[in-house]
């Protein structure tokens, strides 16, 4: 295969890409070497820690399952509602009136620059103070209003840029044959931004389901991460393994819901040549979207 | 109001010395780490190209708050690798670095890898037409004009890193989101003052960053 940086490789070129493969291989290897001696040193490798995970259908039924469903019902909630608040907060942005977007605009600034840890912390002590939730669910409460503020901006960041990446041409048009405002938004405008904005929407869904973990570690959210302690304290210090597990548990997580979007990108691509470039996700880099499933 | 501030009881400027060095030591850390990431998604080797790919896809895909609970419980109560520390403090400081470079690099890796995907082919294709070798085709041509494509996604990668060194609160380094919780426990009467300091202290440090890379961005872009 050939890129930017390189031709498609002659018979030197193979040799010597030959000889890195080597080389790389070794030095994988005695990392590796390192690490699995180092696990074994310490009795992290023994089959008894691992093997709960596979036979024993308690630690699943008792702590990871719901803990699992705990990250759901959290990262869901706060996608449920992020969305079509980050969705109007975008809107907002791009009203016309300058009493709308201000405001809005400030909002979406100030949200956008504050880590989500410190939202949900604030979030936490002002249902305590201010509200009669009770504890139980206070700390559920308390993250998907962190999620919430903070991703809406971002969802909002990503509708306006959406929405602008448009030609001007749309917007023209509908206003030339007699649209509304909201209608030129609602049956020309946002429609095709849709399509644009896809993939810096679903790695800003990855980013809600990663941090969910926040409030395990913090707030004493019985999320997925939170379950660590309950196995590790009753299956023997299995910590590597139980880290293991949990962090796979993400990751699959992560992968469905990008497969997902990209099935959902692909129907409305199809037969449907977008006016615009992609827009890139925000707060990393520009290519974020199905990398995860294609593998590319 | 804010009296909490003048009663010396707080460290607050301590704490966000703390964030700040936090993020200045896992940026440059994860700058190294992300190059070289990168370097092996985009060499020739398919197996140095496997390894990134595989990396990349299953550390980005994980919680940070993961990767730092994983790093104190698994590296530091397990297997007893402290980086050198002793105080709890100071351990819990090392190894969220070390959980924030693993983590950021991949993000840094992607950022440079979609900016050497800016640079067309033709560029390259262009070079060694001209009789230019790998290296120079690569320090001459490609590297320059990636980089300042680079410059926009590696500015979001180091505020989102900024904001991210508050999830050290989660294994105990005195930053400035575990001084907030700490405070909002104590002053609950002033919480709304509180919360209002450190989204300001967040501000102050994400802020001018961005304007001046969004600046460097413009500045640096290349027109096509």
């Amino acid at each position: 295969m050939s890129s930017v940086l390189y031709d498609t490789p002659g018979p030197r070129a193979k040799r010597r890409n030959l000889l890195f493969t080597i080389g790389f291989l070794a030095v994988l290897a005695l990392v590796a070497w390192w690490v699995l001696a180092a696990l074994n040193d310490k009795n992290q490798l023994a089959a008894d820690k691992w093997s709960p995970f596979v036979t024993d259908s308690r630690v699943w039924t008792t702590y990871l399952l719901p803990g699992l469903t705990e990250t759901l019902r959290a990262a869901g909630l706060a996608i449920l509602i992020a969305l079509p608040l980050g969705a109007l907060l975008g809107i907002g942005r791009l009203s016309d009136h300058r009493w709308v977007r201000v405001p809005v605009g400030a909002v979406v600034e100030f949200f956008r620059a504050i880590p989500v840890l410190l939202l949900m912390v604030f979030a936490n002590a002002l249902y305590r103070e201010f509200t009669t939730v009770s504890s139980d669910f206070r700390p559920l409460y308390a993250v998907v209003t962190g999620l919430v503020l903070y991703n809406a901006s971002v969802i909002a960041e990503i509708v306006r840029a959406g929405v602008l990446s448009l030609p001007r041409g749309q917007g023209d048009a509908a206003e030339a044959l007699g649209m509304r405002k909201g209608q030129t938004m609602m049956y020309v405008l946002l429609p095709q931004a849709v399509t644009v904005m896809l993939p810096a929407l679903v790695s800003q869904l990855v980013v809600i389901v990663k941090d969910t973990a926040l409030g395990g570690a913090l707030l004493g959210f019985t999320e997925l991460l939170s379950q660590n302690r309950q196995i590790t304290a009753n299956y023997g210090a299995n910590t590597i393994a139980t880290f293991t597990v949990i962090a796979l548990i993400y990751i699959a997580l992560n992968a469905i819901v990008t497969a997902l979007a990209g099935r959902l990108e692909k129907r409305l691509r199809q037969g449907k040549k977008s006016a615009a470039a992609v827009i890139p996700a925000q707060g990393g880099p520009a290519d974020v979207k199905s990398d995860a499933v294609s593998g590319a | 109001m804010f009296d909490f501030l003048d009663s010396g009881q707080y460290d607050l400027l301590g704490a966000f010395w703390v964030t700040a060095k936090l993020a200045l030591y896992s940026a440059i850390g994860s700058l190294i780490w992300g190059t070289a990431l990168a370097a092996m998604r985009v060499s020739p080797v398919p197996l140095m190209r496997g390894f990134g790919t595989t990396y990349v896809n299953l550390v980005r895909n994980t919680p940070l708050t993961v990767v730092i609970v994983a790093c104190s419980f698994g590296l530091d109560q397990t297997l007893g690798i402290t980086l050198g520390a002793d105080r709890s403090e100071d351990i819990g400081f090392r190894l969220a670095i070390l959980g924030l470079i693993a983590y950021t690099g991949t993000f840094v890796c992607e950022a440079l890898r979609s900016g050497i995907n800016t640079v067309p082919a033709g560029q390259a294709e262009a070079a060694r037409a001209l009789g230019l070798s790998f290296f120079q085709v690569l320090t001459l041509v490609v590297l320059p004009q990636a980089f300042r494509a680079a410059v926009a996604p590696l500015a979001n990668v180091l505020i989102a890193l900024t904001k991210n060194t508050t999830v050290a609160a989660a294994i105990g380094a005195a930053e400035a989101a575990l001084l907030m919780r700490e405070m909002i426990e104590n002053e609950a009467d002033a919480l709304f003052a509180v919360f209002a300091v450190f989204a300001f202290g967040f501000i102050v440090l994400t802020l001018p960053t961005g304007l001046f890379f969004g600046w460097a961005a413009k500045r640096l872009a290349v027109k096509r």
